[in-house]
């Protein structure tokens, strides 16, 4: 790897790295649920850093594009998370997560 | 090289503050270091010629979704501190898979190599005779139109679905019923009523 050039493995590892914080912030905060709602962001965003450094170093213009969408996706999955949470802690008035496991059978 | 100097200023303080929101007590404090985690992200992007993306990464995380997140932390104000407890129970776990999925994807990250034929599938060559933005727009109206419309839809439908899904129908508010007043009529509030001298308009009423 070169230092002094940037290429294409330099994104590859900062995303990595931000791709795993994420990982690690969902099993890390398994009761704080807006912490785990980051993390999703967090993920969503080395992705994002993943396709746009493809972009640049294939001169591919489509990788940017399919950024976009996902930038979308992860947009209405953040309002959705949210108003969820909001409905979850207007119904039960907590958003602990060790707590929501009404669904078990 | 002052690209390189930017791109491990960027990176590195896109990582602390990734590190600092997944390992942050408070959840406020987790918000603002998205926000930076974002602001950082969005000048990564600079630095690989993806300029509307960095301004959109700008306007839609930080501007949107990361306001809606502290909107919401401070909405729920409940106290997040014990929240946050639990840390060594899952960071051990954490760590672990942490690790492993860290090395996988590094390695995966340093050691890889591109098809021969894989340059190939290019779909669209950017050309440098126009901005960004230009040709990003040529390509997402016509080539991507359909997912284009159907991101929109995406959106919609998350809209919809956010507000129906928090909207609720107050007891004891007192709101005004613009069908009510307007359905009013003289004849059912109105009474006349012929009050005899030296009589009470009350006196009336028992008769």
């Amino acid at each position: 790897m070169m230092m002094t050039e940037l290429t294409l493995t330099h994104y590859l590892v900062v995303s990595s790295i931000i791709f795993t914080l994420g990982v690690f912030g969902v099993f890390l905060n398994r009761r704080n649920i807006i912490i785990v709602l980051m993390s999703i962001e967090l993920m969503l965003l080395a992705v994002n850093i993943n396709f746009v450094a493809f972009s640049w170093f294939l001169k591919d213009l489509a990788g940017q594009v399919f950024s976009l969408f996902i930038l979308t996706v992860a947009a209405a999955e953040a309002a959705i998370g949210l108003a969820i949470l909001v409905v979850y802690f207007r119904n039960r008035s907590t958003i602990q997560m060790d707590d929501m496991s009404r669904l078990k059978g | 090289m002052v690209e390189t100097a930017l791109f491990y200023l960027f990176s590195g303080t896109l990582i602390g503050s990734a590190t600092m929101v997944v390992v942050g007590r408070n959840t406020v404090h987790s918000v603002l270091f998205l926000i930076l985690a974002f602001l950082n992200a969005a000048g990564l992007f600079l630095l690989a010629n993806a300029e509307l993306l960095a301004m959109i990464l700008i306007i839609v995380y930080v501007g949107a979704v990361a306001v809606l997140f502290l909107f919401v932390v401070m909405m729920l104000g409940t106290s997040f501190s014990e929240l946050s407890q639990g840390f060594a129970k899952y960071g051990v776990m954490g760590s672990f898979v942490g690790l492993i999925l860290a090395s996988e994807l590094i390695t995966v990250g340093v050691l890889w190599m591109s098809h021969p034929k894989a340059s190939r599938g290019l779909s669209q060559p950017s050309n440098n005779a126009a901005t960004n933005a230009h040709i990003l727009g040529q390509i997402l109206y016509t080539d991507y139109f359909y997912i284009f419309q159907l991101s929109g839809i995406i959106l919609l439908v998350a809209m919809v679905g956010a507000i129906v899904l928090t909207l609720r129908k107050r007891t004891g508010a007192l709101r005004q019923n613009h069908q009510a007043q307007l359905d009013r009529c003289p004849e059912n509030t109105l009474k006349m009523v012929k009050v005899a001298p030296r009589q009470g308009i009350f006196e009336q009423e028992e008769r």
